[in-house]
Order: C-alpha cells, then sequence, then structure tokens
C-alpha cells in the first residue's frame, strides 16, 4: 500500500513515518506542499493521502483529486463516515486523510488511526518545545536585567536577583516582566551594551 | 450564555462574524460565539459537515455544492444570511496586462471592452494563461467564467484555472507560476503594491451585487435549535449594520493575528472601496465595493441560489434536474431570514425571489416595516435572470 505524506512540517512528517514503517508499511513518501507538488503526487498513484489539516493546500490538493486520475476515486478524510468518534478525533488531531476507493475500511482504520497518535504526539512536542524556548528566552532575559543591575548598582549577583524578585511581588509582576522592563528602559538611556 | 463555534477563513469579509463577537452582538443575545480560523475551505467544510462547529462563513457556491453532492461528503446545508455582497478582484501580471486597454481605469469601467481584449491577449501570451482561483466551488471562479465567456473565451480550455489558497498568489506570480489571479481583497491590492500585478476587473463591476459569502449552518442542526439560530442572526444584522458605518475600526480589529493578521492599510482599500489598480496609479473609487449591510444585503434571496445553479449547469458541474434545482434554491433560507429578524427595525423583503440582474438604478421595492432600496445589480452584458426560465436563460449562453 502505498502511502504518501503531504506536509511541509519535516519533522512532524518524520514523526508520522517513523510510526508507518513501526507498523510495517514501507511504501511510504513524503511531499512538501511546494508548487507543483500536486504534479509529483499524480506521478505517485498513492492509495492512502495524508496531510495536515491546517495545510492551506488542502484545496489545492482536493482540485488535483476533482480533475486527475490520481486516486481513481478518492473519498475525502474517511472510509468508514459512520465512525463519527475517530472523525472527530481526526479532525482534534489535524489530520485529513483520502483514500482510493475499494479499499476495506479494515486495511485504512489503522493506518488513520496511527496518523492521529503520531500527530497528537507531534502537537504534545511542539508544545513542551514551545515551553522550553519561552523558558530559556526568559533566563536570558533574566540574566542579562542581573548583569545591568550589577553593573549600575554595584551589587552582588544574589543582591541583584533579590532586587528583582522584591521588584516583581511589589508590582504584581512576574520577574520577566521586570526584567525586560529594566532592559528597556536601560537601551534607552545608552547604559546596556 | 449558549456556546456557538462558527469556522471562518482569514478574509476581509469574515467582518459580520468578527464584529458580531468583538463589539459585543453575540454577548447581548446570551451567546458564547467561538471562531475557528481556518487555513483551506476544504478543512472549513469538513468541520462543519463532520459537526465539529455549528456554522461556516462559507463561499455561496460551495454551500451549494457540499448540498448537491459535488464537494467530497454530501450534507444538506442552508444558508439564511448573507455575510456580504461583492469583494473580488481579478489581478494579472504586469506582463499580460501589457497587451489589454493601456488605461487601468477603462479596462475596468467598460468590462465588455476588457474581456474582448483579454481574448486577444491571451493570444499574444507565451502560454496558455494560468489563472489563480481560490476554488472551484467560488463566486471568483463563477464571475471569471462568466466575463471571459461574453467574449468567447472557454475558460476550459483557452485558460488553465489553477487552485491556490489566496494567501500563495502573490508568491506563485512573483515566481511566474501563474499569470494572474481572482480572489478577494486585500490580495490583489497586494500584488499591486509589490509591484507585480495590475487590477483588470473588478467584482462589481461584472455583477453589481454579485453573491459572495454566505453562513452555512447544516439544515438538521439549524432546524434542531431555531431559537438560538434566531438569536445569532439578530447579532450578525446589528453586526453588519455596525461594519457598514465603522469601517475604521472594523479594519483595526480585522488585523489582529486571531482575524485576519494583515495591516489594518491592507485591508482599508476593500473596506473602503478605493483601489489602486495599476503600481504607482492614484486610487479609484468604488462606492459599493464590499456591502454588509444596506440595501438587505443579508438577505438570501433564492433567485441568487438560483443563479448559482445555474452557472453550475452551464460548466458542467450537475446535470440540470429538477430535484438539483430544487435542492439549489433551497439552500438559501429566506424564509429563517424572515422568523429571525421580523421583530428588527429594519426593512424587510416582501418578496423571497427576484429577477437578478434587472435594475440599472437604485429602486424602491415592496417590503414590511418602510421602505427597501435595492442598489443596481445589472450584470456587465445586460443579460437578466429570471428564475423560472432557468432552460432560457441557459440557452442564450450558447447563442451568438
Amino acid at each position: 500500500m502505498r502511502i504518501v505524506i503531504v506536509d511541509d512540517s519535516g519533522l512532524r512528517a518524520t514523526v508520522l513515518e517513523e510510526g508507518l514503517r513501526e507498523a510495517g508499511y514501507d511504501d511510504i513518501h513524503v511531499v512538501p506542499p511546494q508548487s507543483g507538488f500536486v504534479a509529483r503526487l499524480e506521478r505517485m498513484a498513492p492509495d492512502v493521502v495524508l496531510m495536515d489539516l491546517g495545510s492551506p493546500s488542502r484545496d489545492t490538493l482536493e482540485e488535483m483529486l476533482a480533475v486527475s486520475r490520481a486516486l481513481a476515486r478518492p473519498i475525502a478524510m474517511f472510509v468508514d463516515q459512520s465512525d463519527e468518534a475517530m472523525i472527530g478525533a481526526a479532525i482534534d488531531a489535524g489530520v485529513s486523510a483520502y483514500v482510493v476507493d475499494g479499499l476495506r475500511k479494515e486495511r485504512v482504520k489503522p493506518i488513520i488511526d496511527l496518523a492521529i497518535r503520531r500527530f497528537n504526539a507531534f502537537a504534545r512536542m511542539q508544545t513542551e518545545l514551545d515551553e522550553a524556548k519561552t523558558a530559556l528566552a526568559e533566563r536570558k532575559a533574566i540574566d542579562r536585567a542581573k548583569a545591568i543591575l550589577m553593573n549600575s548598582k554595584n551589587l552582588a549577583e544574589a543582591e541583584a536577583y533579590a532586587l528583582l524578585r522584591t521588584t516583581a511581588m511589589n508590582q504584581n509582576r512576574r520577574i520577566f516582566e521586570v526584567a525586560e522592563a529594566l532592559i528597556t528602559a536601560s537601551e534607552l538611556l545608552g547604559g546596556s551594551r | 450564555m449558549t456556546p456557538l463555534s462558527i469556522a471562518f477563513l482569514p478574509l476581509t469579509d469574515s467582518a459580520v462574524l468578527v464584529a458580531a463577537r468583538e463589539k459585543g452582538f453575540a454577548e447581548a443575545q446570551a451567546i458564547d460565539l467561538r471562531l475557528v480560523r481556518d487555513m483551506s475551505w476544504a478543512t472549513l467544510r469538513d468541520r462543519l459537515v463532520y459537526r465539529q462547529v455549528e456554522a461556516a462563513h462559507m463561499l455561496a457556491p460551495l454551500a451549494i455544492a457540499v448540498t448537491l453532492g459535488l464537494s467530497q461528503h454530501p450534507a444538506m446545508l442552508s444558508a439564511p444570511f448573507k455575510l456580504n455582497v461583492n469583494g473580488n478582484a481579478l489581478a494579472m501580471s504586469t506582463t499580460f496586462a501589457a497587451a489589454l486597454d493601456p488605461d487601468p481605469v477603462s479596462r475596468v469601467n467598460d468590462p465588455l471592452a476588457a474581456a474582448h481584449d483579454f481574448a486577444t491577449a491571451i493570444g499574444l501570451h507565451h502560454r496558455k494563461p494560468i489563472v489563480g482561483v481560490v476554488h472551484r466551488f467560488s463566486s471568483h471562479a463563477l464571475m471569471l467564467r462568466y466575463w471571459l465567456a461574453y467574449a468567447g473565451i472557454d475558460p476550459d480550455r483557452d485558460l488553465s484555472l489553477r487552485v491556490l489558497p489566496p494567501s500563495l498568489m502573490t508568491e506563485a506570480l512573483r515566481a511566474g507560476e501563474i499569470d494572474g489571479f481572482i480572489a478577494g481583497e486585500p490580495w490583489s491590492s497586494v500584488a499591486v503594491a509589490e509591484g507585480l500585478a495590475e487590477i483588470v476587473a473588478v467584482g462589481t463591476r461584472i455583477w453589481r451585487r454579485g453573491v459572495e459569502k454566505v453562513l452555512g449552518f447544516r439544515t438538521d442542526w439549524m432546524d434542531d435549535n431555531p431559537e438560538l439560530v434566531d438569536r445569532l442572526l439578530v447579532a450578525l444584522s446589528q453586526a453588519a449594520e455596525w461594519c457598514d458605518a465603522n469601517r475604521e475600526e472594523l479594519a483595526e480589529i480585522l488585523a489582529r493575528p486571531e482575524y485576519v493578521g494583515q495591516p489594518a492599510e491592507r485591508l482599508m482599500p476593500a473596506l473602503h472601496g478605493r483601489l489602486i489598480l495599476r503600481p504607482g496609479d492614484a486610487a479609484l473609487d468604488f462606492p459599493d465595493f464590499m456591502l454588509f449591510h444596506r440595501e438587505a444585503t443579508a438577505f438570501p434571496w433564492r433567485s441568487q441560489a438560483l443563479w448559482i445553479y445555474s452557472q453550475l449547469v452551464r460548466w458542467g458541474e450537475v446535470e440540470p434536474s429538477e430535484a438539483a434545482e430544487r435542492a439549489a434554491a433551497d439552500v438559501f433560507r429566506s424564509d429563517i431570514y424572515r422568523r429571525a429578524l421580523a421583530e428588527a427595525a429594519q426593512p424587510m423583503p416582501g418578496a423571497s425571489m427576484k429577477l437578478e440582474g434587472a435594475l440599472s438604478t437604485p429602486t424602491a421595492v415592496g417590503a414590511h416595516h418602510g421602505t427597501l432600496t435595492l442598489g443596481p445589480d445589472r450584470f456587465f452584458d445586460d443579460r437578466v435572470f429570471d428564475p423560472g426560465a432557468i432552460d432560457r436563460y441557459l440557452a442564450s449562453f450558447s447563442q451568438k
């Protein structure tokens, strides 16, 4: 069974492709939805196309399905329209699947279930990554603010941090916000390099 | 508060939905309106069809196509409220436009001549022109086809129509992948501002009151929730009135990243109806470039659904039949509009069908609650659509 993943996030496509390979599928292709992707897809004649529901290129793909014979008789999303739970889960996970007509639903369902799980796992990874990035950015800002205070007020590092923390508590703000305000003010005054 | 989710695409004509939420009109009707931003019509359609949202900001022809089973999984949809009228423009690359009338103003003001010029330009172009459209079942595609066919162009034979998301049109033009595109604003103005294209046709000059986006429901859900639907329509009607009167503030709200996510100054040309047609030129006024409320814009005339049906038949998208004609007309639910807005202090059209394209000047028509003046609604070729004689209308296109 030939499966094509249309996705422009290299990481998400990899996460999905790995999952499919582990499950024993070996004819898998990843196509980014860039110019001319429909022509590539057409040549590949896939049995199943998996695509990010959030991609603006879904309309382009559906147009190709309407005019070409890439998929003999494609069905959107699902082979089993009665399985509303699965349909809801797929939409929540952000997956759409186009399946060639005639494929039995028992053969397709495991693929869609797997895509749903992997898309959800990827979304969680993405959230964690974003959180980690934010945390790192915040620590950097606090370090910079500490350095400004240490230089300008001749404080030790622990004193500088204590001052930031007290100010934040008094103003009912987060330390990061106080640090950012301090950096901005310092830049405006031309004090920090 | 009743929660209610509506899917939308980040386009200027999502305005009425956004204003209903942001200016408190939904809240005043005890509706907790949640707007779900999608990036493709396919995804918006799937959310509506598979009940992930209660309603959607839809291309009017798509709502009809889904009901007729022409766009993936069939579902009965109903549109009791039009979200706007007009708002599209056709931008062609500066290279292609060079073969048209050199005066951009006369191109848009004389669509008859411009259509013939376009036909000549096709022959002069170095390849079969590739024109981007936002969707097969879009008012944009129907308008382009209607206009060019007048000059003997067969859009399926003489052009390549390529479906692209509006946000990618400008890049595709820059890369030479397309020779022009028809989309809702702000995209044509963006292509002009970047020096890539000229606006060569404007929707309101092809059909002066062209149906554009509608609010689509699943019919079964709409029938099961009449009271909530009525409250929503009241909120939307007030929001539409606000949109017509407060375009500056509207642009600021729409500009936010959770809505259209484009700078307000990019949204102003469409909202003010002041478009620059060619890079460096002065702006030209189109007082009816995009309507939200006046002239009972939101009223879903059943004859307008039938006009769309006639065009789907004309281009071979659907086999003509009495059942299909009936199903298409039934998508536009003027009865629900009447029920919801019966008490509203605004004129209510007396009829639900009319001749389309028959008015060349503002005309008072029969109405309840005061007077209703409809704006001119001519098609550029002066054809009149009689919803009671679709066969004759369609036959008129095959005669020369």
